[in-house]
């Protein structure tokens, strides 16, 4: 058995020896996105557990090991990861848990050590936790990040959000129900396969992918009423989990609504771009600001692949990061960086332009970024753009699904509304050209 | 025909229109949560009553109403909107609507650019709070509202949430505050937080309509909004019923009353909710237990005619006040449990007359009082001796467990715990004003749901799915059963499950336990909550191990009081009024301000039968000592006369302000200098007061930000209100690396606030507000960036000048922060001169703001102990590796000062925390970690808009108790 390892400040080490005998547990986000990017872990030799857990005792078991007023999607990772552990199903003395890190100012880059402290709690001080980031903070011989690992995983994201945006754009109108979400599950194994080989992320194998998953969705029969569209934006991890959200994506198909969540990437896209906002404002290093121009470029070019292939079947593209940016200028400055950042504002602003204006803005209660990105900037983007009609939706333990949906029902009452009254105004400008053409014949 | 069913959270509301959109009949009704049972009765009414209501079209409206509208296919209109239609249809022409309901506060905007607002998540309550308030002034609404109608002061009543407003209500109601002065403080805490918390920063103007209940029947409270809003709004006809109405409005499906009828009565939700383990398994089990806990008991004696030595212990608690005689050998000769309905002293007076009654001879000779009403009653009934809580619980506690290693008081309103080490008291675990849902709440939940608390427990016992409610506030609570009952829960369940969540909110909120090897094994429970035999059991279930419970489990306050008394010695007399003095007692209450400082305290002076008087609502002594505190021991004074000492330069660039709040408290000695240097006219708003914090709280978008965040639109505000047309307020992601932490970040807040008021605050849009970011961290680039940015706006500036400004401003916030230091070496001198002990009351650079820090510091000096911060020791200790990531300034400074006094006998540190503050969720953990490692205890205070010092003084008296201070 892999002996323990500790570094000088004392943390334990994920050797090259656990890498062999050990699974990685992995917490679940984004299911499309974690199905497809945790295959480049297989490829690369680690054996990874994705956590599909959900159910109230996540958040109990949260609640016991983490600090109460922490915030929500902290208590739901850590209580996934001990939920997971104390549920038998894994040998507690062969498992390392990864967890991300993104060493911005915010509290989420003390995850990673809530959770060790968490694991403290529970007494299971032996298991080794892998920091997943791209500052090269906390190093382990048994794990790095290298280069073409990032790669691969950067193709997974982009997958996942082609996918993501295509089941959200066909699902609703869907004639057999079910049919797109098959048809995310077989991508998935598709591309899963490609990368367990260690395929499917070079250019010219994404372009192919990226056309071909896009072109699969234009075989599924639909018939496209029309039906309220809704953005959802937020804290990352409470936007895209259902765990963190209540099932939000569902709650709205339920009510009848076509939802819209920008992807991942325009996040990735978001933090790199920092570091070069950062020298801009303050100085700074020039091979820095180089090597982020260099990482700017490549994912710009992954999403303009996502862009340029949805837009060949006439879907709704996301808008480029590029765009999505300059909707802010002069809103907020690029310099608000903390948590999801000026980019929050960025895609309310984006989604209200695109159709997407009834906007649900989800974050964990007291998140403090979005305290300045969100709830500080709605009545900004209101006075900007009128069409947007948002409302922000706090999540927590104690916060009961009854009000939340409560007042999502208000901003849908309110985007019905405005959808009936555009409907009657096409429908009477239709009629007048009709009328006026017949009267012309 | 159409008929709207509006089901709120304590109302069902029914109205019938017919074709003209006329209302023909409606009820108002409370359901008691028997929301299913009583729609059916209302539904078989219209039916009766109604005629052609067979043809009728319905729709459901109404909070609590999307379940049961779901269940049996009905449309469902979202109430607001549902308000929103009526109003256009039968008040058209009106601009804004306020609507109060039973948990809801709602705020429609009708015309130019509609917009709706509802209450977050943390606001809840605005009827059901007038209405906990009402019963906790022991009167029904209308009197309340007569009350407040006579009312001759207004108190300042934190106007976020009902936890909050109570924790400051009931001080002054057990000082002696008059009724009706606290009816109208919270009307008027309630129109705060409704203005406050919906506004968020649009003018309410033009035709201002009132709706639901609260508005309708309580006139004060309209009038209240008036003035605040200085406009005059009406209450319309009908006003009860506009939710219902618009419900009807948007009916467009006839009603098949049969089906809907049956469909409800089978209602029984999805009996989908998360439970946990019964309580009992059987009978037999639930009857082991009560004989287990009924070992745990006194002697007793009778008092009548009793002519021996006695001591009497009294605590005045928050809703109850508790009274008992000992004997000589402990022997209980009488106790009495009364509830407190406002005002402890009458009680008090009723309880001694009736031992004066019972044993007319008794001879007493030590007499000791605990609790909220400590002073009050010492005072009045020239009680012996008074002790902190904290000290009566353990005395009593030692009692009956000599070895007891943790002790835990649910009471009425508060939770105390405390762990014992070495036979003192070593850790104290006091609830913060958020989570003091404790017995009150059940006692509330009982009493809404139609049933005596003793029943309501009772029910639980045997509960077969004990509903899993989570630990949080009461707020969120009512929300959570309400969802549980929609679910299928029955009432035994809840009641289970809130016995469970009271401890589930002691273990995991209060204490943050992760289990009973934390706590040790020998534990005392008491505290009136623990009579209820489910509570106790679901404490014992979720620790998994047994405790104690005293039988007199609701009397220990008083008992260790008694005890304490008769440990002071058995051959003194006491000085408690006598059988004569007490039967010409009198009590009367005079309300002042104390105007001795900017503080200006609001005054409750008694004055008793012989003259004697007693101030409470002050902060400090001065008022009775008139004198002020020990000077020069405070640094928070001296920080603050520091910053005071900035005074505007006449420049001929003319003049720029600086705001006031977050980190201007750090950064005002930096940018003043570089200002002035600049040939700025710098001019500061100055120091905060509720004024300068009322000025800006309609244009705060987010109504869980931190409270100094808050006042920072304030302080905007004022500097616009005095003419100044440049504001300088940078935003700033890094701060200064002093070498403490991994990095050096501000937090997003005191990053980016810049940006919310550029966003939210209309006043700005007239004047300049320099926002941009800078990086003060790059002394090399500072002066070329910062030269770009302010040359947009002053053209004339040179980078020559600007670098000339920064020498002098990096040179400036040097020598302040040495000023800083020097001063915290010399008050630890002096103190360790002088003997006393020191207190590190560390927090965030803005907690120096009065309005902020509450006069917590002179409070804490008036125990004569020293005061130095955070940041005048924290450069004494190295960088040293933490178990959070270290990555901001401010709170770096934290570790380092925990780290500092760690193994240093004459200090502590006590950790201000802004409510709200999500950062501090992770440092007082870590703070309390570095301490408890050297074996010290650690102090938390948190703070808000609240004003209420009462649980402070318990924590401070607690920690110098425990530390022999």
């Amino acid at each position: 058995m892999a002996k323990l390892e500790y570094d000088k400040t004392g943390r334990l080490l994920f050797t090259k020896e656990m890498k062999e005998e050990y699974t990685i547990l992995l917490p679940m986000m984004a299911p499309i996105h974690f199905n497809i990017i945790r295959n480049v872990f297989t490829h690369y030799g680690y054996k990874t557990v994705l956590l599909d857990t959900e159910g109230p005792e996540i958040a109990q078991v949260g609640l016991k090991y983490v600090h109460n007023d922490t915030c929500y999607p902290a208590l739901l990772v850590i209580g996934q990861f001990i939920h997971a552990l104390q549920s038998g199903k894994y040998d507690v003395n062969k498992v390392a848990l990864m967890i991300t890190q993104t060493g911005g100012g915010c509290r989420a880059s003390n995850y990673i050590h809530l959770l060790r402290k968490a694991l403290k709690k529970a007494g299971f001080e032996q298991i080794p936790v892998i920091s997943l980031n791209l500052s090269g903070m906390e190093k382990n011989s048994g794990f790095t990040l290298t280069i073409p690992m990032i790669r691969r995983m950067a193709a997974g994201l982009i997958y996942g959000d082609e996918l993501m945006l295509l089941r959200n754009q066909v699902q609703p109108y869907e004639l057999n129900v079910g049919d797109s979400q098959k048809l995310v599950e077989k991508w998935i194994s598709v591309l899963s396969k490609q990368f367990e080989k260690g395929k499917g992320f070079t250019a010219s194998e994404i372009d192919s992918n990226m056309d071909e998953i896009a072109r699969s969705f234009t075989e599924i029969k639909i018939n496209k009423v029309p039906k309220v569209k809704v953005g959802v934006v937020g804290e990352i991890y409470v936007k895209y989990a259902a765990l963190g959200n209540n099932n939000l994506e569902r709650f709205l198909a339920e009510q009848g609504c076509e939802v819209n969540l920008p992807g991942i990437m325009g996040f990735m896209l978001f933090k790199v771009d920092n570091r070069i906002e950062d020298i801009k404002l303050y100085g700074g290093n020039k091979i820095k600001y180089t090597i982020a121009n260099a990482l700017m470029n490549y994912f710009t070019k992954l999403e303009t692949s996502l862009i340029e292939s949805v837009k060949k079947y006439g879907f709704v593209p996301p808008s480029a990061y590029v765009h999505t940016k300059s909707l802010v200028d002069g809103v907020i400055g690029f310099g608000s960086k903390m948590g999801e950042g000026w980019l929050l504002t960025a895609e309310m602003l984006e989604l209200t332009e695109a159709g997407y204006g009834n906007i649900v803005c989800a974050q964990p209660f007291g998140c403090l970024p979005n305290h300045i990105n969100g709830k500080g900037m709605i009545r900004k983007i209101k006075s900007i753009d009128d069409r947007a009609n948002i409302v922000a939706i706090d999540y927590d333990p104690g916060a009961p699904r009854v009000n939340q949906e409560n007042r999502i029902k208000l901003m849908l009452a309110v985007a019905k509304e405005n959808l009936n009254k555009e409907l009657s105004e096409t429908q009477n400008t239709e009629t007048k050209e009709t009328k006026e053409t017949v009267s012309q014949t | 025909m159409k008929i709207g069913l509006d089901i709120g959270s304590t109302t069902i509301k029914c109205a019938v229109l017919d074709d003209n959109n006329n209302l023909t009949y409606s009820t108002y009704e409370r359901h008691y949560s028997q929301i299913t049972q009583k729609m059916g009765e209302i539904l078989k009414q219209i039916r009766l009553n109604v005629k052609g209501a067979d043809k009728a079209c319905i729709a459901i409206s109404g909070s609590a109403g999307m379940g049961v509208a779901e269940s049996c296919n009905l449309d469902f209109i979202q109430e607001v909107y549902a308000t929103r239609v009526a109003v256009n249809t039968f008040l058209p022409g009106t601009d804004v609507v306020i609507e109060l309901g039973g948990e809801d506060a709602k705020i429609l905007f009708l015309s130019g650019g509609m917009e709706v607002r509802m209450n977050g998540t943390c606001a809840g309550g605005t009827g059901a709070f007038i209405d906990q308030m009402a019963s906790l002034l022991n009167v029904d609404i209308e009197r309340f509202n007569e009350l407040a109608a006579q009312y001759e002061k207004t108190y300042t009543i934190a106007s976020r949430c009902g936890v909050f407003a109570k924790t400051d209500i009931q001080p002054l109601l057990n000082q002696g505050a008059r009724k009706s002065d606290i009816a109208q403080s919270i009307f008027a805490a309630v129109v705060n937080q409704t203005v406050a918390g919906l506004a968020q920063g649009r003018e309410i103007e033009g035709k201002v309509v009132y709706l639901g209940g609260p508005l309708t029947f309580m006139p004060e409270l309209r009038k209240q909004f008036d003035k605040v809003l200085d406009t005059k709004g009406t209450c319309p006809q009908n006003s009860l019923y506009y939710v219902a109405m618009g419900a009807a409005l948007c009916a467009d499906n006839t009603i098949d009353f049969k089906t809907v009828i049956n469909k409800i009565t089978k209602y029984a939700g999805s009996g989908n909710f998360a439970f946990n383990k019964p309580l009992f398994k059987d009978k037999k089990e639930y009857e082991e237990f009560v004989s287990r806990h009924s070992r745990a008991n006194v002697k007793g004696k009778d008092i009548q005619g009793y002519k021996g030595k006695a001591f009497i212990g009294i605590d005045a608690g928050s809703t109850t006040v508790k009274g008992v005689v000992l004997s000589e050998t402990k022997e209980l000769l009488f106790s009495k449990y009364l509830s407190n309905s406002g005002n402890p002293v009458p009680i008090v007076k009723d309880f001694l007359e009736e031992v004066y009654k019972l044993a007319p001879k008794i001879n007493i000779v030590g007499s000791a009082v605990t609790g909220y009403g400590e002073e009050i009653v010492k005072n009045a009934f020239c009680v012996d001796y008074g002790i902190v809580e904290t000290v009566a619980h353990f005395t009593a506690a030692k009692d009956f467990m000599p070895d007891v290693e943790f002790i835990i008081d649910i009471g009425g309103q508060d939770i105390k715990c405390f762990k014992i080490h070495n036979g003192a008291i070593d850790n104290i675990f006091l609830n913060e004003a958020c989570s003091s849902g404790c017995g009150s709440f059940l006692q509330t939940f009982a009493n809404a749901l139609g049933y005596s608390i003793e029943e309501f427990a009772a029910k639980g016992l045997f509960a077969k799915h004990p509903v899993d409610l989570g630990s949080r506030c009461t707020v969120f609570m009512n929300s959570s059963v309400k969802q549980a009952q929609k679910d299928g829960a029955t009432i035994e369940d809840i009641s289970a499950g809130l016995s469970l969540s009271v401890v589930k909110n002691a273990l995991y909120k209060v204490i943050r336990t992760s289990g009973p090897d934390e706590l040790g094994k020998k534990i005392v429970v008491q505290g009136g909550t623990f009579l209820n035999n489910a509570v106790l059991r679901a404490f014992e279930m979720e620790m998994g191990t047994p405790v104690v419970r005293p039988v007199i489990s609701g009397l220990m306050g008083a008992y260790g009081a008694a005890l304490y008394a008769m440990s002071c010695g058995t051959d003194t007399s006491s000085s408690i009024l006598t059988k004569k003095q007490l039967e010409e007692f009198k009590h009367v209450i005079k309300v002042t301000n104390c105007g001795m400082c900017q503080n200006n305290c609001r005054l409750t002076v008694n004055t008793f039968a012989d003259g004697r008087r007693f101030i409470a609502g002050n902060r400090c002594e001065r008022p009775i000592t008139k004198k002020s505190p020990e000077k020069g021991l405070n640094m928070y004074d001296y920080k603050l006369s520091l910053l005071q000492s900035y005074k505007p330069q006449e420049g001929s660039r003319g003049k720029i302000g600086l705001p006031m709040g977050l980190n201007m408290y750090e950064m005002l000695p930096f940018w003043h200098t570089f200002l002035t240097s600049l040939s700025f006219e710098v001019v500061t708003s100055g120091i905060s007061d509720k004024k300068v914090y009322a000025k800006g709280n309609k244009t705060i978008p987010s109504d869980t930000i931190c409270f100094p965040a808050k006042l920072v639109h304030g302080h905007i505000q004022k500097l616009i209100d005095m003419g100044i047309e440049n504001i300088f307020y940078p935003c700033m992601s890094y701060n200064f690396d002093e070498g403490l932490g991994d990095n050096h970040y501000n937090c997003p807040v005191v990053a980016y606030y810049p940006e919310v008021i550029g966003a939210n605050m209309n006043s700005v849009k007239n004047i300049t507000l320099i926002k941009e970011y800078v990086g003060i961290h790059r002394r090399k680039d500072f002066p070329k960036k910062v030269c770009e940015i302010l040359q947009k706006y002053y053209p004339d500036i040179t980078l020559k000048e600007v670098k000339k400004a920064s020498e002098a401003a990096y040179a400036e916030y040097e020598a302040h922060l040495k000023r800083i230091r020097d001063k915290g070496e010399e008050i630890i001198k002096r103190a360790e001169d002088e003997g006393r002990q020191i207190f590190v009351l560390s927090g965030r650079p803005y907690h120096v703001d009065p309005e902020i820090n509450h006069g917590i510091d002179k409070m804490i000096a008036g125990f004569g102990v020293a005061i130095v911060t955070e940041d005048s020791v924290s450069h004494h200790v190295d960088k040293f590796p933490t178990t959070v990531l270290n990555q901001w300034t401010y709170h770096s400074r934290l570790y380092a000062a925990a780290r500092y006094i760690a193994d240093k006998d004459n200090m502590n540190l006590v950790q201000l925390v802004s409510f709200g503050c999500g950062v501090d969720a992770i440092t007082t953990d870590e703070v309390r970690d570095i301490l408890e490692k050297e074996g010290k205890i650690y102090t938390q205070i948190k703070i808000d808009e609240i004003t209420n010092l009462g649980a402070v003084k318990i924590r401070i008296r607690s920690l110098l108790a425990a530390i022999g201070g």
